[in-house]
């Protein structure tokens, strides 16, 4: 009797699952399909999912039209760039709060996760001014300074959280041993907290790659990541559903085969410290 | 050389002061063993010692040279922790490399100090296993290879057999003495296991409420402890203490006994009382007695006697074996 009523559960369980797994991921199959159909498919009604003529003109268009190559070397420069300067300056700080917590850590890590509650439109206007100021207008330098100050409160709450499972001795073994600061991040603590870096790293070009707010607001031409490539499909000269959708699988193209063959260190680095 | 000196040293967390000052001295390739309840400020006090906590006042200095201000990686000691504090991304030869590795030692002499060290803590199957394929045991083991090749001035021990089964317990109680006998290098030990004090030390620092309540040899702590808490921290079962009418027969505020100088009697002694429990270790028997008028009682009789529980028997001190505290608890 339990057994059929655990079996019962077990398929109404998997049945959601199923049904929300499908609806998260419907979009971007749509959006594939639509990329390989021709403008006037693109928007027949109804419209056919699998039985249509099949092209690839889209693809060529788009790659005439725009330069692709230049946007997907953008993306990868400055989601590259942020997350390594983001974790230049998430490490340290975060080994600091981690082993050396102070009457104030606490806040501190508080406040910088409450920056990530503030709508980044709030502070679009000073920062464009900054930028303007400083030159920094439509250049991989002021993207990827914006970009790790908008993921920094993220890089350090995940390390520091990697780092607070390490046990405080056995850096203490090490400096007993010898070891000098150096040393004891370099031969000790990184190699120890291997997984939780490289899952940040992971996790935060995925973030980088495609944030759209700010990559859209603050570049132009030259800058401009593959996440303003998609938006320049979406035009005065009208929709065009089929090319847009091409321009959309080629940006999500690289990030989703990243998260694919990374998935199990991203589960394994979300979840870290979760279960002890 | 590896003598430590202790002058006035005091600690202090924000308001809290735990360890108000202490003088202490430790001799070149001495035993000495901190001991004292939990909270007393013996890990504490070892590990400003290591470095790897500041004094709030004080000096210590090793082999005479002020070492107050220096990092705990320039102080020339080693540690061994409770939890072993292994490298768990490193094999076992790793382990014990690191320190040679971090002093710059030339990969010829490296190797042939970590396989002497090996060869004397018989790690020798496990030096390419990760820490976390060994025993407890060989954990420790590991930790003690990676203190001794480094060939410090002192060894410094912080509970390092608290983790350990109780039989494994006795084995590295054993070999850690041995080490000691074979290198004659300092060696300073923290535990709250008075037993451990007593079989291990040359010397006994009790400790309590950051104060140093007496220092000796084991058997001077055992025969002449200095006040009430020393007499009833050393030595197992602990002291019988009396006070009252008993104790004013023999002019103190206290008196104070301990179970093996007890003698137990079915037919006649001083007090006569009701066995409470009884435990038979073969060797010994403890003896738990509820004596009217005077309290509980705790007697250790050599062999094994058939008495249990409800029993009538007789309690009677050795005469010269009693030891007598004041009202301050102190020792008259």
């Amino acid at each position: 009797m339990a057994r059929a009523v655990n079996n019962k559960r077990r398929a109404v369980v998997t049945l959601i699952a199923w049904a929300v797994g499908i609806a998260i991921f419907f979009p971007i199959l749509y959006t594939v399909l639509t990329s390989f159909k021709t403008e006037a498919e693109a928007v027949a009604s109804p419209p056919s999912f699998l039985f249509f003529d099949w092209t690839l003109e889209n693809y060529a268009e788009v790659q005439e039209r725009s330069n692709y190559f230049l946007h997907f070397l953008n993306s990868v420069v400055i989601s590259l760039g942020s997350t390594v300067l983001g974790l230049i300056i998430a490490v340290p700080a975060a080994w600091s709060m981690a082993f050396f917590p102070k009457k104030r850590t606490k806040d501190i890590l508080m406040w910088m996760l409450s920056t990530k509650m503030l709508p980044p439109v709030g502070v679009l206007v000073p920062i464009y001014l900054l930028f303007r100021d400083a030159s920094l207008l439509d250049t991989r330098t002021g993207l990827v300074i914006v970009l790790t100050m908008i993921n920094l409160p993220i890089i350090v709450w995940m390390i520091f959280t990697y780092f607070k499972e390490i046990p405080g001795e056995i850096l203490e073994a090490a400096r007993m041993d010898g070891a000098n600061l150096w040393d004891e991040v370099v031969y000790v603590l990184t190699p120890m907290a291997i997984p939780g870096i490289a899952s940040t790293l992971l996790l935060n070009i995925i973030l980088a790659w495609n944030e759209a707010f700010w990559t859209l607001n603050l570049t132009a031409a030259k800058a401009a990541p593959l996440t303003a490539f998609i938006a320049s499909y979406s035009s005065p000269e009208g929709l065009f559903y089929a090319k847009l959708s091409a321009a959309s699988t080629m940006a999500i193209a690289p990030i989703l085969i990243l998260g694919w063959f990374s998935q199990k260190q991203l589960v394994r680095g979300l979840t870290f410290g979760a279960v002890k | 050389m590896g003598s430590i000196t202790l002058s006035n040293v005091k600690k202090a967390f924000g308001d809290t002061v735990v360890i108000p000052s202490i003088d202490l001295e430790v001799n070149n390739g001495e035993f000495v063993v901190f001991v004292g309840p939990s909270g007393c400020g013996k890990s504490t006090l070892l590990r400003m010692i290591a470095g790897l906590e500041d004094t709030s006042g004080g000096t210590i200095a090793i082999d005479g040279q002020d070492v107050t201000d220096l990092s705990a990686a320039k102080r020339g000691l080693a540690m061994v922790f409770q939890s072993y504090a292994l490298y768990p991304h490193m094999t076992v030869r790793k382990n014990i490399a690191f320190p040679l590795k971090m002093a710059g030692l030339p990969a010829v002499e490296v190797d042939k100090r970590v396989a002497a060290a090996a060869n004397v803590l018989n790690l020798n199957d496990y030096l390419d296993r990760r820490p976390g394929q060994l025993s407890g045991g060989q954990r420790q083991r590991v930790a003690i290879g990676r203190a001794i090749v480094r060939e410090p001035t002192a060894f410094l021990f912080d509970e390092p057999l608290s983790n350990l089964d109780a039989a494994l317990r006795v084995n590295m109680r054993l070999e850690i003495s041995e080490l000691h006998q074979t290198l004659g290098t300092t060696m300073i030990y923290v535990t709250h296991d008075q037993v451990e004090a007593m079989t291990m030390a040359d010397k006994i620092v009790v400790l309590q409420a950051g104060r140093v309540e007496q220092v000796g040899s084991p058997l001077d702590l055992y025969r002449n402890p200095r006040n009430k808490f020393v007499a009833g921290f050393i030595g197992s079962p602990k002291m019988n203490f009396i006070d009252g009418e008993e104790a004013a027969k023999e002019n103190a505020a206290t008196i104070g006994i301990r179970p093996e100088h007890i003698e137990l009697s079915t037919e006649s002694g001083r007090w006569k009382g009701t066995v409470a429990v009884s435990e038979h270790l073969g060797s010994d028997t403890f003896v738990y007695v509820n004596v009217d008028g005077v309290g509980h009682l705790t007697a250790r009789v050599e062999g094994e006697r058939p008495v249990s529980h409800g029993d009538t028997v007789w309690l009677s001190p050795v005469a010269g074996r009693i030891h007598r505290f004041d009202a301050q608890d102190m020792t008259l």
